[in-house]
């Protein structure tokens, strides 16, 4: 990133997001550019002797032919360092909130602002001496940035050697001099609280490392089914309105990450709204402060323009792997890479490339495939052993609900977690809408151990059993479509009872229930062993020659229905409770006595 | 929000190289604005209008509204005027009538402008957003007790050709209301490539209940230029962004049809010879329909607020076509049109389940505690109705049981008693969920209300009410 005398060309053509621009020698690939008399922000995406074609992060209305495009010798990048946290960006890092305040409720051209506050004091504690040898990725010092995290200021990677001055205790911006390093050469390396880094490159880390704990989000089909893990990737499409955003938004909320990046990319501004007025009024469960402090929202909705929601993504990940090598657990959704691929679509015919399948340019898996390998559980940079990771959870939005499109596709080739939302379920109004047949995971194994060592013994038993129950609920099912419930024997027609509870009063998780929209690991286990006992139980009243219908009628089963609305301390309580009158009642009716039923 | 342009004269040109479908192609044109606006003249002195798709050193793309026929290359003329495509707006506008462009077209005299503005906009600051959740009480049961609307919605209608939307959308602009404000909707009406007699039905029925007042019209019909629908839809939203954002009215956008706006955007990237994405719709038709879909909304301290219901047409009943499918993903739910309910003689022919109202758990939040609870149980029960129609069909209904029974008559009581009413019937929030408790009452055993808590069933159930614990 050296500065040399900044290239001017002119603007030759342009159409839509792109302009080609000539007397462009001397300008690298993905510089940015200051395009026309309005001095709108784009980056060189392609360079061809002394053309430049370039991808223009604004609407180009207006621009002519002749109109300068003057170099700025700088890579798209983002800036890292205090302040970055609760902010919303736009896909290339300019503060929302900034903006509006400079423009108005409307988004106009032109505008530039630095994405961190340049004037405000961190409070900023020196973690080294004078004297004392670092290399990149060391920790220089902390700010805590919000109440929840502890902002770490590192020693850039790449630079490394013998702190010559480190500023004592006190308040500082992000530009002053914090630190200065010689290098092995004897040069002097001037530390800031903030540095840059070029979104489209992945930042360094020393290895990779095999996930072993899962990334709980609190949604029981998932947890339970389908996990996922710190460091992992997971894929969600759906078609339209079957729970992508929702889902998103719960893991956003709940997942047990330390920092969380959202990226809203190519979708609707009330979405976004929502969360900027939701989460700070949220409250993470641990800590009781204000979700907001732990979150950064990138925001380049579908009306903002399509390069900026092509750069949106990079932007959101290059941001988590700073978290990421402060050893942090992130966790980065992105709502939705569809509407991403579709800007890469976009800007590959304008280049008239040669176009795939669906006018998608051919490298869309590779491009898919190189922003999830940006996930990951590593060890950091630095000398003391720090581990961090970046989860990575992508909505895709397949046109007409069609998973065997391009995006689709190319995604489930490479993400180990597939949540398959099913419009059918939807419509009934079954949320979350994953598919318990068609989805995956393939953690599932890593996971066992934690699960049983953290949750119960038997977790992965009750598990495979329920599962077991669902996949036999199909093949029933099929059967009834053809012959009719009638035709079932007493123990499967009591099998689609029990797997209705699975479906109904399990799987069925309400976003905006207060207590139902989170669940610990502790209460699944519990709902899930209630369930199973009931199932157990009825197959053996059932052997007895108890009929179906009496057991369906036991009030006990209302109590099953409404355990998930029971607050996380009383679970135990319930549990135990829901298991002493199931028994009770049972016991009654095989002594063929009357159940009292309870006055509502 | 206008596109600043360096001011530069009109410049004219007869240097037509080829014309091809919409477009044309300019040469000698070094200094062509970017979606420039260019008047077009015809030998005989017709005028067109167009703007530049694309420029470059040498040559300029031009796409002509009014299309190309009757176009030359000899003695056409070109004039680059200097300036993109802007909208005279003026408060004057209600209760006129405008072509698809923002001409005045009824015979009344020209509109002094306010402001003059560029017909694209900008897109609003997702920060400076307000969430809408405000209800409006549309009067139709299965929209307000299942699916409802708020102040700064955008809900798309889906329909077939031969389904009264026509009857639909003009019964919500007729009735919709915030329950306890007096403050009254303007409606910024515009018709996309639908017939004259579409058209003067919705005008005769503004103009009947005395709408016509706050209402602006802009007609682009079937025998107008198809070309024009491109830009149609956006010359009314600026019309409503004006109405809404700078004279704090609270306005209804109706626009039908969308589908015919995705064909005239298909016919031009055609015409370019652009990759396709989907059947032949050009791969940045979810972009464009988003720049249309997100323009409506709420402002951060702003009394005005733009409401949005479009009419799209699924071909053959087919949602996953492409403008009705990206629709879906853009706009915050969907009310969906069935001929099934149609040919049962039930209007509105709204199937609820897979409608949906993306800000409905918002807007139930101030409406009754049992609104949201009871829309749930609604959807419960009729899709396990559903499911069961498909099952009697195979193995008939003798093989049901006693509580598929129930469920199989609330159905058809609930599309004949909730779903079914009359065209002028306005029924208010409470006679709404009123139909819906008597339902649940008279077929659904209680045991089988699961999705409505104890105190929602003792506070608001007709049975219990009034009754001490
Ligand atoms: N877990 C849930 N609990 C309750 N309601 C839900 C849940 N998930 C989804 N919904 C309902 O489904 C609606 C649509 O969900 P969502 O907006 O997440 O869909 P989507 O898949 O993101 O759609 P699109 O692709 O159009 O953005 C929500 O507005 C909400 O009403
Ligand atoms: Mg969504």
């Amino acid at each position: 990133m050296v500065m040399n005398m900044p290239v001017v060309g002119k603007i030759a053509r342009i159409a839509g997001p792109v302009v080609v621009a000539k007397g462009m020698r001397g300008s690298q690939m993905f510089e940015l550019v200051n395009v026309g008399d309005l001095n709108l922000i784009g980056e060189i995406i392609r360079l061809q002797e002394d053309l430049a074609t370039i991808q223009v992060y604004e609407e180009t209305s207006g621009l002519r032919p002749g109109e300068n495009v003057v170099g700025t010798g700088r890579l798209l990048s983002v800036e890292l360092g205090p302040g970055i946290l609760t902010q919303i960006y736009d896909g290339i890092q300019r503060p929302l909130e900034v903006i509006k305040s400079s423009s108005g409720a409307f988004i106009a051209r032109g505008l530039t602002a630095p994405a961190l506050p340049r004037e405000k004091k961190w409070n900023f504690k020196p973690k080294v001496k004078v004297g004392g040898k670092v290399v990149g990725g060391d920790i220089l010092g902390e700010v805590s940035e919000t109440a929840l995290i502890t902002h770490k200021v590192m020693v850039p990677p790449g630079v490394e050697g013998e702190v010559d001055y480190i500023a004592a205790e006190g308040e500082y911006n992000i530009e002053e001099v914090i630190a200065r390093i010689r290098d092995p050469t004897g040069a002097l390396h001037e530390v800031q609280m903030m540095q840059r880094w070029p979104v489209r490159k992945p930042r360094p880390y020393k290895t990779k490392l095999d996930p072993v704990q899962p990334l709980l989000t609190g949604q029981r089909i998932i947890d339970t089914f389908f996990p996922i893990v710190k460091g992992g990737t997971a894929a969600i499409p759906g078609g339209f309105g079957t729970g992508k955003t929702v889902t998103q938004h719960q893991l956003a909320q709940w997942a047990d990450a330390k920092v969380i990046v959202y990226i809203g990319c190519g979708e609707r501004g009330n979405e976004m709204t929502e969360m900027l007025e939701r989460f700070p009024e949220l409250r993470d469960p641990k800590s009781g402060r204000p979700l907001m402090e732990r979150t950064i929202m990138i925001a380049n909705t579908s009306n903002m323009p399509v390069a900026a929601r092509e750069a949106s993504v990079y932007t959101g990940v290059t941001i988590a792997e700073y978290f990421r090598d402060m050893g942090y657990d992130v966790a980065l959704m992105a709502d939705s890479t569809s509407r991403w691929a579709e800007a890469l679509r976009e800007i590959s015919g304008r280049l008239e490339e040669m176009p795939g399948e669906e006018g998608y340019p051919p490298y869309l898996g590779a491009r898919l495939a190189e922003f999830y390998e940006r996930a990951g559980r590593v060890v950091t940079l630095g000398s003391e052993e720090r581990i961090g990771s970046v989860s990575i959870i992508g909505a895709v939005s397949p046109p007409g609900g069609d998973f065997s499109e391009p995006v689709v596709q190319s995604t489930l080739r490479i993400v180990k977690v597939f949540w398959a939302l099913d419009t059918a379920l939807a419509y009934r109004r079954h949320f979350p809408a994953i598919n318990w047949l068609t989805s995956y995971s393939l953690y599932l194994e890593t996971l066992e151990d934690w699960f049983k060592k953290n949750v119960a013994p038997d977790w992965s038993e009750l598990r495979r059993e329920a599962m077991a129950l669902l996949q036999k609920e199909s093949e029933l099912l099929e059967i009834v479509r053809l012959v009719g419930p009638d035709a079932l024997p007493e123990a499967d027609r009591a099998t689609l009872e029990v797997t209705r509870m699975i479906r109904e009063d399990y799987l069925m998780q309400h976003a905006y229930h207060p207590v139902d929209s989170y669940c610990s690991t502790e209460k699944m286990y519990l709902m899930l062993k209630t369930i199973l006992y009931f199932n157990q139980k009825v197959k053996e009243a059932i052997a007895k020659g108890i009929p179906l219908v009496e057991i369906l009628r036991l009030p006990v089963r209302e109590d099953i229905a409404r355990m998930k609305l029971v607050p996380y301390e009383k679970i135990r309580e319930a549990a135990e409770e829901i298991k002493r009158k199931l028994d009770e009642q049972l016991e009654s009716l095989l002594k063929g006595r009357e159940v009292a039923v309870p006055a509502r | 929000m206008s596109a600043s342009m360096s001011a530069l004269k009109a410049r004219k040109y007869r240097t037509i190289s080829e014309i091809s479908g919409p477009l044309l192609i300019v040469k000698s044109v070094n200094d062509a604005a970017y979606n420039e606006l260019v008047k077009v003249e015809t030998g005989s002195g017709e005028i067109r209008t167009g703007v530049v798709l694309e420029s470059a050193e040498g040559y300029s793309v031009v796409q002509v509204f009014e299309g190309t026929s009757g176009l030359d290359v000899d003695t056409t003329g070109v004039t680059f005027l200097g300036e993109t495509l802007k909208v005279p707006v003026s408060r004057d506008m209600l209760g006129r009538i405008f072509d698809g462009k923002g001409q005045p077209i009824d015979g009344g005299p020209a509109i002094l402008p306010e402001e003059e503005l560029d017909v694209y906009g900008a897109p609003i600051n997702p920060s400076a957003r307000e969430y809408p959740r405000e209800f409006i009480q549309t009067g139709i049961s299965v929209i307000d007790g299942m699916n409802t609307l708020s102040r700064g919605q955008k809900l798309p209608i889906f329909t077939e050709a031969g389904l009264p939307h026509n009857l639909l959308a003009a019964q919500i602009a007729r009735q919709a209301t915030i329950p306890g404000k007096e403050e009254e909707f303007a409606i910024v009406f515009a018709a996309i490539g639908i017939t004259a007699e579409e058209a003067m039905f919705f005008k005769n029925e503004f103009t009947r209940t005395g709408a016509i007042e706050r209402l602006v019209t802009f007609l682009n019909l079937a025998e107008n230029p198809a070309i024009e629908r491109v830009v149609t839809p956006h010359v009314a939203l600026t019309t409503a962004e004006f109405l809404a954002y700078e004279n704090d009215m609270h306005v209804l956008v109706i626009m039908t049809d969308m589908l015919n706006y995705g064909e005239a955007l298909r016919e031009i990237s055609a015409a370019r010879a652009e990759v396709p994405g989907r059947r032949g719709y050009p791969g940045y038709l979810y972009t464009s329909l988003a720049q249309i879909y997100e323009r409506c909304g709420r402002i951060h301290s702003n009394k005005g607020s733009i409401t949005f219901i479009p009419v799209v047409t699924m071909p053959g009943g087919d949602i996953t076509h492409p403008v009705v499918d990206l629709s879906g993903y853009i706009t915050e739910g969907q009310l969906i049109l069935t001929r099934e309910l149609h040919r049962k003689g039930i209007y509105p022919p709204l199937n609820p389940l897979p409608s949906l109202s993306r800000l409905m758990k918002e807007a139930t939040r101030y409406t009754r505690k049992d609104h949201m609870q009871l829309s749930d149980m609604m959807y419960y029960c009729y899709s396990e109705a559903q499911d069961l129609r498909s099952l009697v069909a195979v193995v008939g209904e003798e093989a049901l049981t006693e509580r598929d029974r129930a469920y199989l008559s609330f159905g058809e009581a609930f599309e004949r008693r909730f779903i079914n009413q009359g065209i002028y019937e306005n029924r208010d929030l409470d006679t709404t969920l009123e139909i819906a408790w008597n339902l649940l009452i008279e077929y659904i055993p209680e045991s089988e209300w699961k999705r409505l808590d104890p105190d929602v069933i003792k506070g608001y159930c007709p049975k219990y009410r009034g009754k001490k614990p």
